[in-house]
């Protein structure tokens, strides 16, 4: 049963990060178990995405940022000499905050980087389409307008948009980064279900910094405070009875 | 609409447990019904043992509710569902401290002849293990019509209750040696009262759980 796995996805072992001679995290420790949710919470700037871009090297576009410490991906280092990155971020896709679409239409947002891979034949992409979108309880509205401008869509549609576009090269692992925080509370909620449904067949990492979202979602959750983990627990123990008074104080809304 | 999938699934989760405590209730109940007719010493011990079993159930359903309300912070209709839960289980929680009660006293009437054969009182029994399973039944289901007949099945029980609390008085003034023996019974009858209640206060939460109103 998957439900039970216990194996780590990713592995984050002493972890310090820099941004130029700013340390945004501090000797960082945790495990990303397999199929399952993992929240990263706390107050804004410290190092949640920070983080999180660390787990598909996205961070190494910004110039002068330096990690020291590792990441294990399957036990491989990631960061380890002539790795390669970009199967790296096939395996592990990220959904950024606010929904991206490229301006193009809905078949070809998601059928982009499974072309990019190399998949030519029209039948094949159309069955990565199509499963994609039903991945991301899509489908049912947009089947019949696959052709129409992505732009068109409301911005809950073009964030589960982008997440087939992120389903549609096979991912193993989903990084999220606030992913509903630009969006109307039912959309928020639909993404929070589909969550609960690609957890599945997908290892999701989520930053919110709406505490209750990582409540609802996640099976773990680490909270953050100024570039350190305070506190790394099954999501039942941080909500119900957390063991640091800081903790507490953040999820209770006495954090000041 | 989004379907809330962790929270339902969560709230299913509490139903099959209180289910499943219902379904250790009812098989207390059952075996104290023969332990009274049959004057069984062990059975009735077997049911006053068996009742930690529905206190760690009784403690397991509240962590799950104090989680569901910590993690998904249900409201309207979902804060109600879980609310009454908290209500319900502390209802079986007593059914199952009353049926064990009650086999303490057909422990200390197990040696005895009865006053008079015992139809009534094993049938009042029946008549409370069924109206729990339908309340909890109707909980579950949301049936507000099987709730109101549960409502209804009350009235037969304190019909019950008074026709045998009279009899027994009636033995009692009659045979002064029947006392003793008399006044268990009594307190018998009066805890399967107490049950029924219970039971019926199921039923009003699972009311108050739909229209939001007692
Ligand atoms: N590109 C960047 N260059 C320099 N500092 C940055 C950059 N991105 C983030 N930071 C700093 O790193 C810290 C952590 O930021 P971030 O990881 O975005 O926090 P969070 O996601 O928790 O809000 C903050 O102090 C922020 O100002
Ligand atoms: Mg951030």
């Amino acid at each position: 049963m998957s439900k039970t796995n216990k194996r780590p996805k990713i592995q984050i072992k002493n972890l310090d990060f820099y941004y130029s001679d700013f340390k945004a995290l501090k000797n960082v420790n945790l495990d990303i178990l397999e199929n399952k949710v993992t929240a990263f919470i706390g107050p804004s700037g410290c190092g949640k995405s920070t983080l999180l871009r660390t787990m598909n090297r996205i961070n190494d576009l910004i110039e002068g940022t330096r990690i020291e410490g590792k990441v294990l991906l399957d036990d491989e280092d990631i960061y380890q000499d002539n790795y390669n990155v970009t199967t790296l971020r096939t395996r592990v896709g990220m959904v950024f905050q606010k929904p991206n679409p490229f301006p193009m239409s809905i078949y070809e947002n998601i059928a982009y980087g499974p072309k990019l891979n190399g998949i030519k034949h029209k039948s094949q992409l159309d069955e990565i389409v199509e499963q994609s979108l039903r991945s991301a309880a899509l489908w049912g509205e947009v089947k019949d307008i696959l052709q129409s401008n992505a732009l068109s869509l409301s911005g809950g549609q073009q964030q589960r948009l982008c997440i087939s576009r992120a389903l549609a090269v096979s991912p193993e692992v989903l990084l999220m980064d606030e992913p509903t925080s630009a969006l109307d509370p039912i959309s928020t909620l639909k993404i929070e279900d589909l969550i609960a449904e690609l957890k599945k067949d997908y290892t999701i990492a989520i930053v919110t910094h709406n505490m209750q979202q990582g409540a609802r979602v996640s099976d773990k959750t680490a909270f953050f405070l100024l570039g350190e983990v305070i506190e790394f627990d099954d999501t039942d123990t941080i909500f119900s009875n957390p063991s640091n008074p800081k903790t507490e104080e953040y999820i209770t809304g006495k954090y000041s | 609409m989004p379907k809330r999938i962790l929270m339902t699934a969560q709230l299913d989760v509490i139903h099959k447990s209180l289910a499943k405590m219902t379904a250790l209730i009812s098989k207390s109940l059952n075996n104290m019904i023969i332990a009274l007719k049959e004057q069984d010493l062990l059975l009735a011990d077997e049911v006053i043992e068996g009742d930690e079993q529905i206190d760690a159930m009784e403690l397991k359903i509240e962590k799950d509710c104090i989680l569901i309300l910590a993690r998904h912070q249900p409201i309207a209709s979902d804060l109600r569902d879980v609310t009454s839960v908290f209500r319900v289980i502390s209802d079986l929680e007593r059914i199952g401290d009353q049926c064990a009660d009650i086999c303490e006293y057909i422990k200390l009437i197990s040696q005895e002849e009865y006053v008079k054969p015992l139809v009534d009182i094993p049938q009042m029994a029946i008549e409370c293990e069924k109206m729990i399973n339908m309340a909890i039944r109707s909980f579950i289901s949301k049936d507000l019509e099987l709730a109101k007949e549960v409502l209804m099945m009350d009235n037969t029980i304190d019909d019950y209750f008074e026709n045998i609390r009279e009899e027994l008085i009636e033995i009692m003034s009659k045979k002064p040696e029947t006392v003793r023996q008399c006044t268990y019974l009594i307190l018998i009858v009066k805890y399967l009262e107490k049950i029924a209640d219970h039971a019926t206060n199921i039923s009003g939460w699972l009311i108050y759980n739909i229209t939001g109103t007692h």
